[in-house]
């Protein structure tokens, strides 16, 4: 039981990473956005081993039910998206190579200097209510604005959706 | 039952997900015959007839048979990876989800504290891969009809969350068992009839009945049937798996009918009633005899999921299908500010009560 539940675990790793870098690293677009599933999907399992199977589940909706059909479509905006080929080219790497190195340095200090505690497994217990709870108590305020910033997000695309159609 | 508990965890899974699939088959079979018979009843003629034995009963075993030796063709030009890949995704979406399906009071995949959400969010996952395979046949057409899909079911979803919403928040939980479970003692009962074990009152009898109607006619448009078969049509319209031929293709259709029976599952666990019986006399209580107890629930979840299929596919005979612009207004504008309001209203009146 604790064997496979570990096996399964680390399978789900490598297919988030892996995942992951096709997303970085792989030359066509398409196939950077059509991984990013996997890596949602393989972060939405990480979640799952945490306990927080409402996160979980959610992660799912959000990114990839809305987040990736996003990027997609924005892909599919760009011109010529009948041809497979859509490449992405890589220029300045050694400009480019001095940010990542600043910030992989960083990460690493990070990573070292945090002591890292491995806890028991903890039992999945219900988080739906507590966490429903504490958006309307304690985070309410950021919530609220949350949810203020993304309506008028809305109001603000439809308005500029509509601009060009009665130019017309 | 002592039994029961004795068998590993593992092999109970593994037993539940070969029963699940072999289930989903059998469905998918019946419900193309279902289909063939109920185009037939309407159109006042006799259906399979024939071939296949009695009333053509096997006609699809061979259709089926037929699809899987056909020649799969992969176009020259389509991304092979991908155009491969999307079918199977397709496929395990909508399976996943049967994993939450409570067929009776112990006949549950698992019984998720989240299940309602997670069937929402599994079937998320069908946008995406309709898009892949619209996007990897390398085919105007069927890119267009990926889009075109894709856009008519991410709208269809809010409607679709918002009505179940309405349930929820009566019953205050997302488990599919909770859900089930108030529902206890004949179809007045009901969460379709205002659910008076819920909390609430029967005030709210009106607004759970369109909370049912709206999810029923978006779950419609979430499975593409008609009238919202756009994405599909095969008859007419070049829809995103126009590429695809032999048992690639039938996977899809194949997903289509375990959704038909999947989104009806979920009408019938939150709205009527799940696996409870119509009239409490006609149950069989867990403490009197578990398997029968089972048993007959699995068969009013099944016999009612089958009743809302077979509406379904009356609906595709009777109803023309809608234009793209009609189909977007129908949910921007009819179902979402309907849904809106309900769940105002029911929210409101659990507050209050």
């Amino acid at each position: 039981m604790e064997l496979l539940s570990e096996l399964i675990f680390y399978c789900f790793v490598v297919l988030t990473i892996g995942s992951a870098v096709v997303v970085v690293f792989h030359p066509r677009v398409m196939y950077s956005a059509f991984a990013l599933l996997f890596t949602f999907f393989g972060v939405g399992v990480l979640y799952l081993y945490l306990a927080a199977d409402f996160l979980a589940a959610s992660q799912l909706l959000i990114y990839v039910g809305g987040i990736l059909i996003l990027i997609i479509f924005g892909v599919f905006l760009t011109s010529s998206i009948m041809s497979l080929e859509i490449l992405q080219e890589t220029h300045q790497r050694f400009i480019a190579l001095i940010p990542i190195a600043l910030g992989g340095i960083v990460l690493l200090s990070v990573i070292l200097s945090t002591p890292w505690t491995t806890t028991a497994t903890t039992e999945a217990v219900p988080t739906t209510k507590l966490l429903g709870r504490l958006l309307l108590t304690r985070y309410l305020v950021p919530f609220e604005l949350a949810s203020l910033l993304l309506l008028a997000a809305l109001v603000g695309a439809m308005r500029l959706a509509r601009y060009f159609r009665t130019e017309e | 039952m002592n039994l029961f508990h004795q068998i590993p965890l593992e092999i109970r899974w593994v037993v539940y997900v070969v029963a699940m699939i072999v289930f989903v088959s059998l469905f998918a079979l019946f419900a193309i015959w279902l289909e063939r018979k109920v185009a037939a009843w309407a159109q006042d003629r006799m259906g399979p007839m024939e071939t296949g034995g009695f009333h053509g009963w096997s006609q699809t075993i061979a259709d089926m048979i037929k699809l899987l030796l056909k020649e799969d063709i992969i176009p020259d030009a389509a991304d092979r990876g991908l155009f491969k890949l999307a079918p199977y995704i397709v496929f395990t979406s909508s399976f996943a989800a049967f994993a939450v399906l409570p067929f009776a009071a112990n006949l549950i995949g698992s019984d998720l504290n989240i299940g309602i959400y997670y069937i929402v969010a599994v079937s998320s996952l069908v946008v995406i891969s309709i898009i892949m395979a619209g996007w990897a046949s390398n085919n105007k057409w069927s890119l267009y009809g990926g889009m075109r899909a894709a856009s008519q079911m991410i709208s269809y979803e809010i409607p679709v969350a918002l009505s179940l919403l309405v349930p929820i928040l009566l019953v205050g939980s997302l488990s599919m068992q909770d859900l089930v479970k108030v529902q206890a003692g004949g179809f007045w009962n009901w969460t379709i009839f205002g659910n008076a074990l819920g909390r609430g009152s029967i005030l709210q009898l009106p607004f759970t009945i369109v909370a049912f109607i709206i999810y029923f006619w978006a779950s419609l448009a979430e499975v593409n049937r008609v009238p919202f078969d756009l994405p599909e049509g095969e008859s007419e319209i070049i829809g995103f798996h126009v590429e695809y031929s032999a048992m690639r293709f039938g996977m899809f259709f194949f997903a289509e009918f375990a959704n038909m029976f999947l989104v009806s599952g979920v009408a019938v666990a939150l709205f009527l009633g799940g696996w409870h019986a119509p009239f409490p006399f006609l149950e069989v209580s867990a403490e009197t005899s578990l398997i029968w107890c089972n048993v007959i629930g699995t068969f009013w979840f099944i016999g009612k999921a089958l009743i809302l299929v077979f509406i379904q596919m009356w609906l595709r005979w009777t109803l023309p299908r809608l234009r793209v612009d009609q189909l977007m207004h129908v949910c921007w504008k009819v179902f979402l500010p309907f849904s809106f309001a309900n769940v105002l209203i029911v929210s409101l009146l659990v507050v209050i009560s």
